[in-house]
């Protein structure tokens, strides 16, 4: 019998990989927006399994709300994305570096 | 039922529906010649919602089922936002054209991430905290990039939006953990569940959301990205990010610490007193080796921000009162700075460099004056407006028993004033220099300079009666 907590833990470890993509990737900008994607995607199956769990369907309305906003979210990332290739000619994470704290 | 609730949200309906409207008209009628008009109308349209929300409403109402609440609380925030933006655009207009970035999205990005905001500060429930946070998001992570041939401009967009994004992602995961365990996103059902004890899944959601909200509010150890934001952005659009975004992020801080989490102070008190230290130290003491003044107001907005949250760790409605103070002084103050910053050029170029202040006050002493009273209050030099907002902080966390942090906060406030006093001594007694910056400021920003130079001494004889107004919005928040 697959339980609430099977959900939460699946959920758990895709948000973990998701934060350890966005610190531990050194390559390329695209997999920080894949890694951000995945965060989004672990808090969804989060909501849903609650939202079936609780049978309350408030939990589906906001998966259907981080949807939307997590396609908005790419489309804005990968906008300023071009704009930095083009003035910058790399996307590259370690190019990101013209300013340092 | 929806009349009366379409009623309750009419401002920020109205402020949607004129960005819509504009962008609109702006698209189908010569683009960017119409920017100056558009920023002209922006401005004025949120002094006008302004003065609408501050007189209009009374008492508390909610509409759509409790997911919009418009209190005494929303109203301050939403008056300081709307004031603050409208101060930012019109302060911007001549930099913009000179660097030819007044394009016509400008002034309706700001009107789109101040409607975010507006959400954000009049949420009871979490998908109405997330929605706002995101539109106002969204519209800062495209303003940071609009100097899009410039390098900085366009990695500080990338990099805002990278980390804004992670944020977002914390802030939700709590945000989900807080439902499954509360079993509701309304924030009256949260504080209802939490009611007398909490459960770890909770626990967790509560310490995810605070991070969230950390990042947003730009305080240690989740600031890494101000630095870099504010020197990279337009610096117009560094003086937004320096005001309106961090009131509203503030607020809603203080929302969902205490309409949703209100019930279980000692669980969220420790934590944001850890996040005001590392804040107010981190600010005070990273700022000492900066050269670059915008990159130098970054540090100095983190530590501001550890001085507002040591009024939130107070957990009382003093404390509400005390935070809203400070960031209405900060606000005002950080207007007065940026709008010297932003007149800053030499030979028709904009620089940034403090070495550049040197003997300032020998070329231009009414502005270097100006200048001085404003770095004295941001120091916190009394009897400047600027020590009033930190003593109420100090009296809030004192009286909460947390003394431990109010001296904290005396130590920081005296080593982060080197650095404000490092700024006047340049401008006073700096090295001689044959290369001065230029004279003469645009009329606009000349005003706001002196207006809020002098409010910083006039404001000492009863701070323009926001105690009051501010203790009025705690009570709202805190019962």
């Amino acid at each position: 019998m697959i339980g609430l907590e099977h959900y939460l833990t699946v959920a758990a470890a895709l948000f973990v990989i998701g934060i350890f993509g966005l610190f531990l990737n050194r390559k390329n900008v695209i997999i920080l927006l894949m890694s951000i994607e995945l965060m989004l995607l672990a808090v969804n199956i989060n909501l849903v399994a609650f939202s079936s769990f609780l049978g309350d369907l408030v939990g589906q309305v906001f998966t259907l709300f981080v949807l939307t906003v997590a396609a908005a979210e790419a489309a804005i990332g990968l906008a300023i994305l071009v704009c930095f290739f083009r003035t910058r000619g790399t996307i590259d994470v370690e190019d990101v570096n013209v300013m340092k704290g | 039922m929806i009349s009366s609730d379409i009623q309750t949200v009419l401002p920020e309906i109205s402020l949607a529906v004129f960005a819509m409207l504009a962008l609109l008209a702006g698209v189908y009628n010569g683009k960017d010649k119409t920017a100056p008009m558009m920023v002209w109308l922006t401005s004025g349209m949120f002094v006008l919602l302004a003065a609408w929300i501050g007189y209009g409403g009374e008492g508390t109402t909610t509409a759509f089922g409790g997911m919009f609440v418009n209190d005494g609380f929303a109203r301050f925030a939403k008056v300081t936002i709307l004031l603050s933006a409208a101060a930012v655009l019109l302060m911007s207009q001549d930099y913009m054209t000179k660097l030819g970035l007044l394009r016509f999205e400008y002034p309706l990005l700001v009107a789109l991430s101040v409607v975010g905001m507006m959400f954000m500060v009049s949420a009871g429930d979490l998908m109405a905290l997330y929605m706002g946070l995101e539109l106002q998001s969204l519209a800062l992570y495209v303003v940071a990039s609009l100097r899009r041939d410039s390098v900085k401009s366009t990695e500080a967009g990338l990099k805002y939006f990278v980390l804004g994004a992670l944020s977002s992602g914390l802030l939700l995961y709590g945000a989900s953990l807080t439902y499954g365990f509360a079993g509701t996103t309304l924030f009256s059902g949260i504080i209802a569940a939490a009611d007398g004890g909490v459960s770890l899944g909770m626990l967790f959601g509560v310490v995810f959301m605070l991070a969230g909200l950390a990042f947003k509010v730009s305080a240690a150890p989740f600031h890494m990205w101000t630095p870099d934001v504010y020197e990279g952005s337009p610096t117009p659009v560094t003086a937004f990010f320096a005001t309106a975004p961090k009131v509203a992020a503030m607020a809603m801080f203080a929302r969902v610490v205490h309409d949703a989490f209100g019930g279980i102070v000692g669980e969220w008190q420790q934590i944001i007193a850890f996040l005001s230290v590392l804040s107010m130290f981190l600010g005070a003491i990273a700022a000492i080796g900066q050269t670059n003044i915008k990159r130098l107001m970054a540090y100095s907005s983190i530590a501001h921000m550890g001085f507002a949250l040591m009024g939130l760790a107070a957990g009382t409605a003093f404390g509400v009162q005390a935070m809203l103070i400070y960031m209405a002084i900060y606000v005002t103050m950080n207007i007065g700075t940026f709008a010297f910053i932003l007149s800053m050029e030499r030979d028709g170029r904009p620089v940034t460099n403090i070495a550049s202040l040197n003997q300032y006050a020998k070329t231009e002493p009414l502005k270097a004056l100006a200048v001085l009273l404003l770095m004295f209050s941001l120091a916190g030099v009394p009897p400047l407006v600027g020590f009033f907002g930190k003593f109420y902080v100090l009296r809030a966390a004192y009286d909460a028993g947390l003394a431990w942090l109010a001296v904290a906060g005396v130590v920081a406030s005296v080593i982060g004033a080197f650095y404000y006093l490092r700024i006047v001594f340049y401008m006073y007694f700096g090295a001689e220099q044959d290369d001065p910056l230029d004279r003469g400021m645009p009329p606009v920003l000349w005003g706001f300079l002196v207006v809020t130079a002098a409010m910083m001494l006039v404001g000492i004889v009863n701070l323009f009666g926001i105690e009051p107004l501010a203790q009025a919005a705690a009570a709202t928040l805190v019962n």
